[in-house]
């Protein structure tokens, strides 16, 4: 038996709650000019963006999140360019959530997740950087009363080369701010081949902190008179609380409160989060756990198993008539995949630290999404939004888990009005955050190829069964999309960002919508990392089905689309696909199209004992349009491979009794440096006028598919449900 | 009251001492570059040295490391000079959230301690540290750049 979880109620539009509030930030009027909004030491903001100080720091704003990407120093980058200031003297700020409020959402979106930091905001904040300089030289020309046309700029000093004079920007930063600013369409971009800043490997600027220890994280805040807090939630999924005996811990050390949240939650509240972990260990809870306490692994399993073959299904991609074509099919290749619930497990478990009182609400939170943060904060406060604040700290690991879902601040603020006037920290630990999570959907796949007389690949059917999480966290795009979550079809959709990549005659991918109880959630890469498994697998055993090697099976399907075959091409030439690979040594490869990037990966391991796979190397490639910082780009291919391998060997959240079996890191286990293959990125922006690519995520989902298609053939063993430590092979 | 050296200096804790070294840093000395991460061993983001070795703080109680040296991430810099191992995550730009990195950099600084040019088959032995964004790469990098400082 299953059963569908209840629907969110929480989609709650930040904009609708934008009404009134004072400024944040220090506005004064002066003679003579427009009103200059300050930063809060002083210094005179140019534009949102932008505020330069008097010793020509320049400081700009970024409102995504930092999470391990580059996405600040990229984003700052990109400003920089325009802005034509001297690099080294960048520096950076959060806005606040409440300061986009009330300021009609000046600085944008605020979310971080679908590898969006930087290809959804590279436009304006770019233009925020051209229009801050405009204003910058306008200042200057005004002061020489000089035509601006004659005025050059580098490094953040103005010239006017016939009477030779020059300025810094800090020098006009403050007459600048007085001026009006010029129409930002009105300004044209830099041409990206003229960039100095942006699309070159400079170092972040935010690392020197995270090799000392004083990087704050929001487990690590400490507020004055601050309490901490952990917490139980009910461990099946729609449960609730029946009782709790706070008279068996309110006596232990440190122990302030006993406080029940919503009414699925216990929380203790004490002096430190030991002792209050502490408490709630010995702290008898009776749980009623409902109807969904029947689920388990194996009853979601038969549920997916059904939809295989079901009536009923929503169409993502479709041309031709597969299923006519596979019943007129000389030959025909039948497979059925299986992917796993995942936890996104971030190294710094889920927190929020809160503090209440009837006129404010603040809340201190690592979060993916500041402005989710922040509707989160008015709905547990009940409170306005001009009352209402939330400050972003940074970030142990994202990874789809803090965006979308705000669990843990609704917690945090329900604990905080329950002790008005005290901050509490709130912290998860590793077992409640593991057991609590928002998971990569689980899902089964049943691919059928089907071959003409000529060995010609005449039709496809991809059918998908399970689990929707939009269905669960976006039901206004279901609704949009008559039923249909596109966002199950990444990598293999009819159009977009997330496009099939292949030339089928007769193609039919269709998903049957299945949603246990278990909570879905974004996760990095998400949906590509089953369907690139899926899809590239059987792309390798439709290949083998008519003994083509496959590679040149792939090309043949790809005339149509050049920048997949170009990544393709791309890593098996630098893995020397054309060339016997050395002894003992296997090769495998995958492509895919990923939050609008094309990626490829080229793996060469060897297997000991049938079932050990030494991954020696793997190749990426990737052509995200637009470069903006290659070195962190070189770093996320490795770092996506190290998350997608470790999701491929061992990870998988097993549900028993209606709750996630597994706990902490013993029995859901991530990669060591000893299991790290070597990684070679090519980095192949293909430029252009077109959207840009993601980076954070889209080479994830190419790692293992390549090594699963070489473990066949080192092998001749076709794995086709994960992890890969329940067929007892292993990393080593 | 138990006496705790930590980065050279002695603190009085009124601690209960059976609470794990973890914590007595982060909430009685406030220390929080040492993190948590799992509580449990496996994942090594509260990393620290006692007497010079790499321990995981959170599952060693107070009364087991009275009486001896501990070093934290914050007291691994000299006389304001970054450890060698810092200069070298710096200049490989290690760090992605890097929320594990002040773990990792004590377990490799104590590697270094007792293996100073280790190689790649000693980094695998000895670093097992958990990094969920996937550093390892700069990482190895940047443990054979510090062996050769």
């Amino acid at each position: 038996m299953n059963y569908m979880r209840k629907m969110s109620r929480r989609n709650f539009v930040v904009t609708a709650a934008a009404a009134g509030g004072g400024l944040a930030l220090g506005l004064d009027i002066p003679l003579g000019g427009l009103p200059v909004t300050r930063a809060q030491e002083g210094s005179p903001e140019i534009n949102a963006w932008v505020v330069v100080k008097r010793d020509d720091t320049v400081v700009i704003r970024v409102a995504r999140s930092e999470m391990g990407q580059g996405t600040l120093t990229g984003l700052c980058q990109l400003v920089a360019e325009e802005l034509e200031c001297d690099w080294s003297k960048v520096t950076w700020e959060y806005p606040t959530p409440g300061q986009s409020v009330a300021r009609k959402r000046v600085w944008g979106d605020f979310a971080t997740g679908g590898s969006r930091g930087i290809r959804d905001s590279h436009d304006y904040v770019r233009k925020g950087g051209a229009v801050a300089r405009e204003m910058l030289k306008q200042a200057a020309a005004n002061q020489w009363k000089v035509p601006v046309s004659e005025l050059t700029v580098a490094n953040g000093v103005i010239r006017h080369q016939t009477s030779n004079r020059s300025t810094t920007y800090g020098k006009v930063a403050e007459a600048a701010a007085k001026l009006p600013a010029p129409d930002p369409n009105s300004i044209k971009l830099k041409d990206p081949k003229d960039w100095k800043i942006a699309g070159k490997p400079v170092a972040r600027l935010d690392i020197l902190n995270m090799i000392t220890g004083k990087q704050v994280y929001g487990a690590d805040l400490k507020l004055p008179g601050m309490l901490t807090a952990a917490i139980k939630d009910c461990p099946v999924f729609g449960g609730t609380i029946k009782s709790f005996d706070a008279a068996k811990v309110t006596g232990m050390p440190g122990v302030k409160h006993v406080l029940q949240v919503g009414e699925t939650g216990v929380a203790v509240v004490a002096d430190t989060w030991s002792q209050a972990n502490t408490a709630l260990d010995a702290l008898p809870i009776v749980w009623d756990e409902g109807e969904n306490a029947k689920v388990s692994s194996e009853s979601i399993a038969a549920w997916l198993k059904d939809g295989l073959d079901a009536e009923q299904a929503f169409v993502g991609n479709q041309n031709g008539d597969a299923k006519a074509a596979i019943a007129a099919a000389a030959k025909k290749v039948v497979a059925v995949y299986a992917y796993p619930y995942q936890n996104q497990a971030p190294m710094e478990p889920m927190n929020a630290t809160a503090r209440y009182t009837a006129d404010k609400c603040e809340v201190w939170v690592p979060t993916q999404n500041g402005e989710a943060s922040f509707a989160a904060v008015l709905a547990a406060s009940g409170l306005p939004a001009e009352k209402c604040e939330v400050y972003k700290i940074n970030l142990g690991g994202g990874f789809g888990r803090r965006g979308a879902f705000q669990d843990y601040v609704h917690q945090a603020v329900n604990i905080a009005k329950q002790i008005p006037g005290t901050p509490v920290k709130l912290l998860w630990s590793r077992e409640e955050d593991m057991t609590h999570g928002r998971y990569h959907p689980v899902m089964q796949c049943k691919l059928v190829g089907a071959f003409d007389k000529d060995n010609a690949l005449s039709g496809l059917h991809m059918r998908l069964s399970g689990q929707s999480i939009l269905a669960s966290v976006r039901p206004q795009i279901l609704e949009q999309q008559k039923g249909r979550d596109p966002l199950t079809f990444q990598g293999v959709f009819e159009s977009g960002e997330h496009a099939f990549g292949y030339t089928i005659p007769n193609l039919l991918i269709d998903h049957a919508m299945r949603n246990p109880h278990v909570p879905p959630g974004f996760w990095r890469g998400v949906n590509i990392n089953q369907n690139c498994i899926f899809l590239e697998c059987f792309m390798d055993e439709l290949a083998q089905v008519v003994d083509q090697d496959p590679l040149e099976f792939r090309r043949k399907l790809m005339i149509k689309h050049p920048r997949n075959l170009a990544v393709l091409n791309a890593v098996a030439e630098r893995i020397g696909w054309d060339k016997p690979a050395p002894q003992g040594i296997y090769r495998g490869l995958a492509q895919m199209m990923a939050y609008n990037s094309y990626v490829a990966a080229a793996a060469e391991i060897s297997v000991t004992g049938g079932n050990k796979i030494k991954i020696h190397r793997i190749v990426g490639a990737i052509d995200c349009t637009y470069a903006v910082n290659p070195a962190q780009i070189d770093r996320q291919v490795a770092g996506s491979f190290v998350y997608g391998l470790s999701a491929l060997f061992y990870q998988e959240c097993t549900v028993e009794d209606g709750r996630i079996v597994q706990t902490n890191f013993d029995n859901y286990n991530s990669m060591r440096i000893a299991e790290m293959p070597k990684v070679e990125s090519i980095v192949m922006p293909s430029g252009g006028t077109g959207a840009w690519g993601g980076v954070g995520e889209s080479t994830i989902c190419v790692a293992a598919p390549a090594v699963l298609n070489a473990y066949f053939r080192a092998t001749g063993q076709r794995i086709r449900s994960f992890p890969l430590k329940n067929h007892n092979i292993q990393m080593a | 009251m138990v006496a705790l050296s930590v980065n050279g200096t002695i603190h009085e804790v009124n601690v209960d001492p059976d609470t794990d070294l973890l914590w007595v840093l982060r909430d009685h000395i406030g220390l929080t570059g040492t993190k948590y991460g799992c509580g449990i061993k496996r994942c090594g983001a509260c990393t620290v040295h006692v007497d010079g070795a790499a321990v995981r703080s959170c599952s060693v109680p107070l009364s087991g490391v009275a009486g001896k040296q501990i070093t934290t991430i914050e007291g691994l810099a000299q006389n304001g000079a970054l450890h060698k191992v810092q200069k070298a995550w710096l200049e490989h730009e290690v760090p992605q959230c890097g929320y594990c990195q002040c773990g990792m950099i004590m377990a490799v600084a104590a590697l270094l301690n007792e293996k100073p040019k280790p190689t790649d088959a000693d980094i695998d032995l000895y670093i097992t540290n958990i990094c969920r964004c996937g550093t390892y790469q700069q990482v190895r990098e940047a443990i054979h750049a510090a062996a050769n400082a």
